[in-house]
């Protein structure tokens, strides 16, 4: 009967986190396309055409540019932190696609050490959080939270892959089963449905949180407009007040 | 200099030229405010000259439509992550030590305010998010804070989003001048500039009349009829200076009458607006357009064909704001906004100085170049002045990389700062620019910005650093062979 319920539960939570994710985000997302640049605010040194914003923008979300001139030894861990999120999160398709594409499977050897790796970059974003006075200064109660949240979910998937395992068929089922809106049970195994509960916690705090940088960065204005006030015929037009 | 509470400055040394962050000191500079408006001035630009008695509502509600009209605050709002890379960037912190003027911190007075009223975690569980009421006691820090921002944006090259601190600075001003809270440096001189035409209420017949002498002066100096005329219609350019240049940084001026009247050209500034550098910027949106206005209004007025921005820094920001703000100024060449750097630079390029310039009248100068903020940090403006100097001078040497070009030290007394009753915050502000000049040993320090040719004598002076502070343009005139 508990079990039952809890079933219940989790799948339910499971909707409504993904409705949660997915609505909160589009608002937010499409809240920024929406609202009107007045002013030209690109940083220099930018760049005058759009293929060139394209490029700093790429730039700008795989190597952290700006970063790497402010902190050094901060951009070791945020980019370490980051690359290893993007090296789980793709691994983790595997869960998710029925078949398994073969760049998801090939990465089988490197998915436990991507795993320690982020497990550590965590660490050290939080503890810096701590020893680091001025960090320590500006750090708020969501700062903290996001880290813990992260590291628990860490801690639990690495746990759950390799030292307390549960069998990939029952997490396929249950997973597919919730994608193609025929639910089954999840796996009888605490420490996955812990993985799994936290991980729709954090798709719920997603949206209303500073995750939002993870999309948001592509609305900078500092980062996302060309430079181009001196060239001829493009006069930038202030949405709100287009005919001065 | 008057005598102020030096309290607030730190005075630990350098390192080849470059200011290792401090430690914290919490409140160091939370009595450093400026001088609240008078009632002339805001009435004179259409602000309240009180502070309204539902000022918490009003504000609130003022937020929400600049977070409706400017993507950049929305934006800016949601995307900072706390990462620090900015905390020890911004001049102001680095030497007081107050990490309220950590930019990150600095944003948090306002976005605490954001997640208080506009998100559902801070309106449900403030205290767990960050978020905070907009009280009495808030206002106070946004009032002292916001003022101790010289909107530079050197945060913003550190961020790894490019928050730029600057919009979030001038958000707050916007939404404080809306409830009748503004200060007197500010408001005074946008009220100015509608009764004179200029920042420093220089009346026309006064600009006219100090031209007239210059008119004499410098013919007698050079033997050359230079003139500088006013208000000559349909002259080739309308020059708009900061109007500095014709009372304290008069050989910026005479360097441009020198330039124009070694090219041949004819050339005019204007009294109805002599006034490059727009106030209006970190007040309101209201108060950037009219100001920025009158510059396409005087050129028309003038019949000129071209318009030519002087050495001045807000001007510049303001300034390539011109097609958006004004309209299209497609009657004129360049149909965009147009730098004296760049109009120089262009006629370096194109060989027009060719065997006229003789660096070696300036060999009695080690020059380096200050960066201006908004020239380095938004209006492309980096190697023009650079190419100038190069051109002209013999010995020029560079200030350490990391205090210079787009991550330039402001000068301290930038958006509104440059008025006596916060010396602290403005020799504080200045340090870090202070001690990369003593690091060169140069005896001239270039720029192209009015404020700083205003504030950097008085910051080198109080940091012990010998070095003359002038313009750009006369290093070139002064090689000049005619």
């Amino acid at each position: 009967m508990f079990w039952n319920l809890l079933s219940v539960f989790l799948v339910g939570f499971a909707y409504i986190a993904a409705f949660a994710f997915s609505a909160g985000l589009l608002v937010k997302l499409v809240g920024y396309l929406r609202t009107p640049a007045p002013l030209p605010l690109s940083a220099t040194p930018a760049p005058e055409s759009e293929a060139g914003v394209v490029a700093r923008l790429l730039g700008d979300v795989l190597i952290f540019p700006n970063l790497f001139k402010a902190d050094k030894a901060l951009w070791v861990g945020a980019w370490v932190f980051h690359l290893a999120l993007a090296a789980i999160l793709f691994r983790h398709l595997r869960y998710f696609t029925y078949p398994v594409p073969g760049l998801v499977l090939s990465m089988e050897q490197a998915a436990l050490f991507f795993g320690y790796v982020f497990g550590l970059a965590t660490i050290y974003l939080f503890g810096r959080r701590l020893a680091l006075p001025r960090i320590l200064y500006l750090s708020n109660i969501p700062d903290y939270f996001a880290l813990v949240l992260l590291g628990l979910i860490a801690a639990s998937g690495i746990l759950v892959s390799y030292w307390a395992h549960v069998y990939l068929v029952d997490v396929k089922a249950f997973i597919l089963g919730l994608m193609t809106f025929h639910p089954v049970a999840p796996p009888n195994h605490p420490l996955f449905l812990l993985h799994f509960f936290f991980v729709l916690l954090l798709m719920i705090y997603f949206p209303f949180s500073k995750l939002l940088h993870a999309g948001g960065i592509f609305f900078s204005p500092s980062q996302n407009q060309p430079y181009q006030i001196q060239h001829a015929g493009k006069r930038y037009v202030n949405p709100w007040d287009p005919n001065p | 200099m008057a005598k102020f509470d030096e309290t607030p400055i730190l005075k630990d040394p350098a390192v080849e030229g470059v200011l290792p962050p401090p430690d914290i000191r919490e409140h160091a500079t939370a009595q450093v405010r400026c001088w609240p408006s008078k009632e002339k001035d805001t009435l004179a630009i259409d602000l309240p000259s009180e502070r309204l008695p539902d000022w918490q509502a009003k504000a609130i509600q003022k937020f929400g439509e600049l977070l409706d009209k400017n993507k950049a605050l929305r934006v800016f709002m949601d995307i900072c992550v706390r990462c620090g890379a900015c905390a020890d960037k911004c001049q102001f912190f680095l030497g007081t030590g107050d990490p309220q003027n950590f930019p990150v911190a600095r944003a948090e007075l306002l976005r605490s305010v954001y997640r208080r009223y506009f998100t559902p975690g801070g309106q449900l569980f403030p205290g767990l998010n960050g978020a905070a009421d907009l009280d009495e006691t808030m206002l106070e820090r946004w009032y002292t804070y916001f003022y101790q921002c010289s909107e530079c944006r050197r945060c913003s090259v550190f961020c790894p989003y490019g928050i730029d601190t600057a919009e979030i600075t001038a958000a707050a001003r916007e939404i404080m001048a809306s409830v009748g809270v503004s200060t007197k440096y500010v408001t005074e001189v946008v009220a100015k500039v509608y009764e004179t035409g200029n920042n420093l209420g220089i009346p026309p017949l006064a600009w006219i009349d100090n031209c007239e002498f210059l008119d004499e002066d410098v013919e007698e100096e050079t033997g050359l009829p230079i003139r500088f005329p006013v208000d000559q219609e349909g002259a080739d350019i309308l020059l708009v200076p900061p109007s500095a240049d014709n009372f304290a940084n008069v050989d910026t001026m005479i360097a441009y009458g020198k330039l124009f009247h070694f090219l041949g050209i004819s050339w005019t500034t204007s009294t109805y607006c002599n006034e490059g550098g727009n106030f209006g910027l970190f007040l309101n949106y209201q108060n950037l357009k009219k100001v920025n206005n009158r510059i396409l209004e005087a050129a028309r007025m003038l019949k000129v064909k071209t318009i030519i921005w002087g050495e001045c820094g807000h001007a510049w920001r303001a300034g390539i704001f011109t097609p958006t703000l004004s309209g299209s100024m497609d009657d004129f060449d360049p149909p965009y906004p147009y730098h004296i750097s760049q109009y120089v630079y262009k006629l370096l390029q194109a060989g027009v100085f060719e065997g006229k310039l003789d660096k070696s009248a300036n060999d009695h100068l080690v020059v380096t170049y200050h960066d201006p903020c908004n020239p380095a940090r938004a209006g492309q403006l980096l190697d023009e002045p650079r190419a100038i100097i190069r051109a002209s001078c013999n010995h020029f040497i560079e200030m350490p990389s990391e205090t210079i070009r787009e991550k330039t030290f402001c000068c301290g007394a930038g958006g509104g700062l440059l008025t006596d009753e916060v010396m602290a915050i403005r020799m504080a502000g200045g340090k870090p620019r202070a001690l990369a000049v003593k690091h060169t040993q140069a005896n001239y320090l270039a720029t192209i910005c009015a404020i700083c040719k205003a504030q950097l004598p008085v910051v080198m002076q109080y940091w012990d650093v010998p070095v003359e502070v002038g313009g750009t343009l006369q290093l070139l005139t002064n090689a000049l062979k005619f």
